[in-house]
């Protein structure tokens, strides 16, 4: 078996994978973080999302070996000890999830957007941009109030506004 | 009201694990030395099996085990049932068929269960799949819902030869057709309600566990009802009895409806982990989910709505044919039947009422409910009929429906359910004004300008939740009674853990059920944990689905709170020796009346524990109550939402501008997690309006079985909502609560279709709604055609 090595939420991690792993399967089941869910099958629900070299990529349609060498980050490097990023605080805040299974997904892509276009994201823009995440759960309502707010608070990582502040 | 009390949008306490990763779905579960679970699935819709040889499969690396349902059969395992007998008119019981957990003799559907290979992995469980060589006598598929029962050929059941599972009605004949012989005017309308897949975003995932050296068997699955499941597993199905199987449905990525069911996977996986001595465990893969979740709606019908000469509604008749699939799924009878027939009044006062059902097998995924069941299915037939009247009689709809809404209660309706409050002219007036309807024909011609169609569309619904008051649903068919319970257990030290039998899996239990603990004890809501969804640690429960975690769940722990103060008034009487009666209680200390003696709760759970100040003869030590809470009634929350589209007339492609919900859902515990309840039904019903179409072909081949295929409503296919409240308080139990969690569901697909026949300015377009189908009915449209 090939042997795949990347650092993954800052950690070097080297292991022999079977080739026709999926990068989704190698964090899930070798690496143990199964914060990044599977979703679906024809990579449109983006519940796999994760950022390799600082980009997101679906996790479901890239295999493990393809990212060798790459910094993989998932939704459990996010956090710095107890202080959750702002992304993830947003989505608190502000309700942006219920289920929590798309939750990984949408905060990885959203910290993403924030990455591509910048910290002032009208609705318009968030709601084109998650495409590819889909949910069942909240009606996104929340997840675009919650994405808008967490690329605010990226800007100046304090404070994401109160929910009261609607 | 205190910041984590009834009433406040306290942020969830369950989102930490989430939002970090941390959550512990069923797949995340991993037993040691486990192995995998690949499910081999008919690739026929109808076909004989005459002969499955598994030698090969048997022989590739990694197999540990192929079963077929000839080992089901040779170990005794039960088939899958459904739960509520329904009687045809003619008093028959309904045709049930059997079903295998895996197929015996004949496969039903695409995607019916063959046999399972059980392997080291999951990709060599896969592969050896298809060495299994299966022998197939392919017959007539039957796919049409409204001509299963004239499809000939051979039946999806011998014990329905005309593919008829039962023929119900309900309400009064007589005085129907007497009210139709006598109406100034009659809408016709022919429906359908489309067949949805309900695609919560974890698919169903199961982990089979069984203990060599206690003979006891443990269940990790995606439930919305653990309790339930261990109870069919163990009396129907034969797995284990009660107290050998343990049933754990952990975090659950959402539900509605499709995880209440008893699948055959799970049965499959906890029955073979005894068989292999190892866990066994499966995780379906989207387009498994797709073929063998189970499916919502399927309704063809016609109705008939009759009207006097001063425009009040006289009488209703009701037609329908539910496709319940092939097989009975656990509650899959009661759907079209006690969930639907009784809701068809809506919000009105009609006198006469008469509705058939005939429920119909077809060789297609089981169908049960699906987040509303029935209701949404009743709101659409009464909500289109109530638009399609008004339009045609030249009222206004809004007007229309006020002129025929109930008023006053208790308003008992011609078909089973008394309606005990409701102010349903507060929510029509506050949506009126939230979607500024007199500035509607302004915003109209302004998209004619533009090229575009504009289009405005109510729908004024009323479902029945809370449920159910077991003694009703008995006398109904039901074969459980849907009480549900609570266990308050106050630790030593003052903090509470309650033990609740309803289910969270999205709906943000552990944030409310705590305020209600909070708010009811005095405790800071951080000393309050919610356990749910462990057959070990919850005796019973009855799980959740049908909005009824609020009404039913938290009444339980209300009555269980109620015992616990009684108690430790007790103790604190004996600590401040003080008569008991003397006591008070607020703010979490107890009070000698008139005097400032006094003990916080903490402190009278810790005397509770030392018992040093009390007789244990006369009052026991311990401060621990449970409680099973039966509602007296369904709950009836009602509103009306307004949906207002632009159509562009090119493309056929319907934006939705404007959405108003004006819901009456009694007393809100967290109106935060309320109003996201709203949002994601209004999402759902949008989506079965607009986008989520099923697709059999004539074979019986599901060709929507992907993401690529199946159209989920997306971010971009949204405005923001305007979602507010009316309150009229439930009289029927402690909180006042009636229930949230379906009712965008319910309220969404009419208010959508008649958005867009407003703006078509004709009747003639099915759901779902897509470009496609508005472009072509805007070329049905003379007027629309004359005026491009
Ligand atoms: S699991 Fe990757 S897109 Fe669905
Ligand atoms: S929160 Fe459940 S799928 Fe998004």
């Amino acid at each position: 078996m090939p042997t795949v090595s990347m650092t993954v939420n800052g950690k070097t991690v080297r292991r022999d994978v079977d080739p026709r792993t999926l990068l989704v399967n190698f964090l899930r089941n070798d690496l143990r973080l199964t914060g990044t869910h599977v979703g679906c099958d024809t990579s449109q629900c983006g519940a796999c999302v994760v950022h390799a070299d600082g980009r997101a990529i679906k996790s479901c349609t890239s295999l493990a070996l393809s990212c060798d060498g790459m910094a993989v980050t998932t939704i459990e490097g996010l956090a710095t000890g107890a202080d959750l990023h702002p992304m993830q605080e947003a989505f608190r805040q502000h309700h942006g999830l219920q289920c929590g299974y798309c939750t990984p997904g949408m905060i990885m892509t959203a910290i993403d957007l924030v990455a591509r276009k910048g910290h002032h994201l009208d609705e318009h823009t968030i709601r084109e941009e998650l495409e590819g995440n889909i949910c069942r759960c909240t009606g996104y309502h929340n997840i675009v109030k919650a994405v808008a707010a967490g690329a605010e608070a990226m800007k100046a990582p304090a404070e994401v506004p109160a929910m009261a502040a609607e | 009201m205190s910041a984590t009390g009834i009433g406040a949008p306290v942020l969830r306490r369950e989102d930490k694990r989430y939002i970090t990763g941390k959550g512990q779905y069923v797949d995340d579960v991993n037993r040691y030395g486990q192995a995998h679970a690949f499910f081999l699935r008919s690739p026929h819709a109808h076909a004989r099996i005459l002969s499955i040889d598994t030698a090969e499969a048997e022989a590739e690396p990694g197999v540990v085990a192929v079963y077929t349902g000839q080992h089901l059969a040779d170990d005794k395992v039960g088939g899958l049932i459904c739960g509520w007998m329904i009687h045809s008119k003619d008093g028959s019981p309904m045709k049930a068929g059997p079903h295998p957990a895996l197929a015996q003799g004949k496969v039903r559907y695409v995607g019916d269960h063959v046999a399972v290979v059980i392997a080291d992995t999951y990709s060599e469980a896969k592969d050896a799949a298809e060495k299994i060589v299966v022998d197939y006598e392919v017959l007539d598929a039957v796919v049409d819902t409204a001509g299963a029962r004239t499809a000939g050929g051979e039946p999806v059941h011998e014990v329905a030869p005309d593919n008829t599972v039962f023929e119900f009605h309900l309400g009064n004949r007589e005085p129907t057709e007497a009210a139709f012989a006598r109406a100034a005017h009659v809408t016709k309308i022919d429906l359908v309600n489309n067949r949805l897949i309900p695609n919560a975003m974890e698919p169903r995932a199961a982990v089979g566990d069984w203990d060599a050296g206690t003979d006891t068997f443990t269940l990790y699955t995606t439930s919305q009802n653990p309790h339930v499941a261990r109870l069919v597993l163990s009396a129907f199905i034969g797995i284990a009895p009660e107290h050998k199987l343990r049933v754990i449905a952990p975090d659950v990525g959402g539900g509605f409806g499709s995880k209440i069911f008893i699948y055959a996977e799970e049965t499959v996986c906890v029955w073979a982990a005894k068989k292999v001595g190892r866990p066994v465990k499966w995780c379906a893969e989207r387009t498994e989910a797709f073929l063998s979740d189970a499916h919502g709606r399927d309704h063809v019908t016609h109705a008939e709505l009759a009207t006097d000469a001063g425009g009040r509604v006289i009488g209703l008749k009701v037609h329908t044919v539910a496709n319940l699939g092939a097989y009975l799924s656990t509650f899959s009878s009661s759907v079209p039947t006690y969930l639907y027939a009784p809701l068809l009044s809506g919000q009105y006062d009609i006198p006469a009422i008469y509705v058939e059902v005939d429920a119909v097998y077809s060789n297609t995924a089981p169908v049960d409910a699906y987040r509303g069941a029935g209701r949404p299915e009743a709101t659409f037939v009464i909500e289109r009929l109530m638009e399609v009247a008004a339009r045609e009689l030249g009222k206004d709809p809004a007007e229309f429906r006020r002129q025929n809404f109930v008023t006053s209660f208790p308003h008992q309706t011609p078909v089973i359910m008394c309606y005990d409050v409701g102010d349903y002219a507060a929510s029509l007036d506050k949506a009126l004004a939230t979607v500024d309807y007199v500035g509607f024909p302004a915003r109209r011609a302004e998209s004619e300008r533009r090229g575009m169609l504009r289009g405005l569309g109510f729908s004024a619904y009323i479902e029945a939740c809370g449920i159910a008051p077991s003694a009703a649903v008995g006398s109904l068919g039901a074969g459980v009674g849907l009480w549900e319970s609570a266990e308050v257990r106050v630790n030593p030290v003052g903090t509470v853990e309650v033990l609740t039998g309803s289910h969270s899996h999205g709906q943000g239990h552990e944030t409310t059920f705590a305020q209600l603990v909070s708010d009811r004890l005095g405790i800071p809501i951080d000393n309050v944990s919610i356990v749910h969804g462990d057959t070990d640690k919850v005796q019973m429960g009855m799980g959740t689905y049908g909005s009824r975690s609020g009404a039913v769940g938290m009444s339980a722990i209300v009555k269980a709170l109620d015992k616990i103060e009684t108690k430790a008034r007790k103790v604190a009487g004996h600590v401040l020796e003080a008569a008991e009666g003397d006591i008070e209680f607020k703010d979490g200390k107890f009070t000698v009346k008139g005097t400032d003696k006094s003990i916080d709760f903490a402190s009278v759970a810790l005397q509770a524990y030392v018992a040093h100040k009390f007789n244990g003869q006369e009052l026991e030590p311990g401060l621990k109550e449970g409680a099973f809470y039966d509602p007296t009634n369904f709950t009836f929350p009602s509103g009306v939402h307004i949906c207002e589209v632009e159509i562009d007339p090119d493309t056929g492609v319907t934006r939705i501008e404007r959405w108003v919900a004006v819901d009456d859902f009694g007393v809100l515990i967290n109106p935060m997690i309320v109003e996201g309840q709203v949002h994601g039904g209004i999402a759902q019903g949008v989506g079965q309006a607009l986008f989520e179409g099923t697709v059999y072909d004539s074979s019986g081949q599901l060709l929507t079985a992907s993401y690529m295929d199946y159209q989920m409503p997306r971010a971009y296919d949204f405005p923001r909502f305007s979602v507010e409240t009316t309150e009229t308080r439930c009289p029927s139990n402690p909180l006042g609560i009636k229930g949230c969690g379906e009712a965008g569901a319910i309220a969404a697909p009419p208010a959508v279709i008649n958005a867009i026949t407003d703006a078509l300015g004709h009747e003639d377009i099915a759901m779902p709604a897509t470009p496609r189908a508005v472009w072509r009915a805007i070329r049905r449209t003379p007027q629309k055609m004359a005026a491009e």
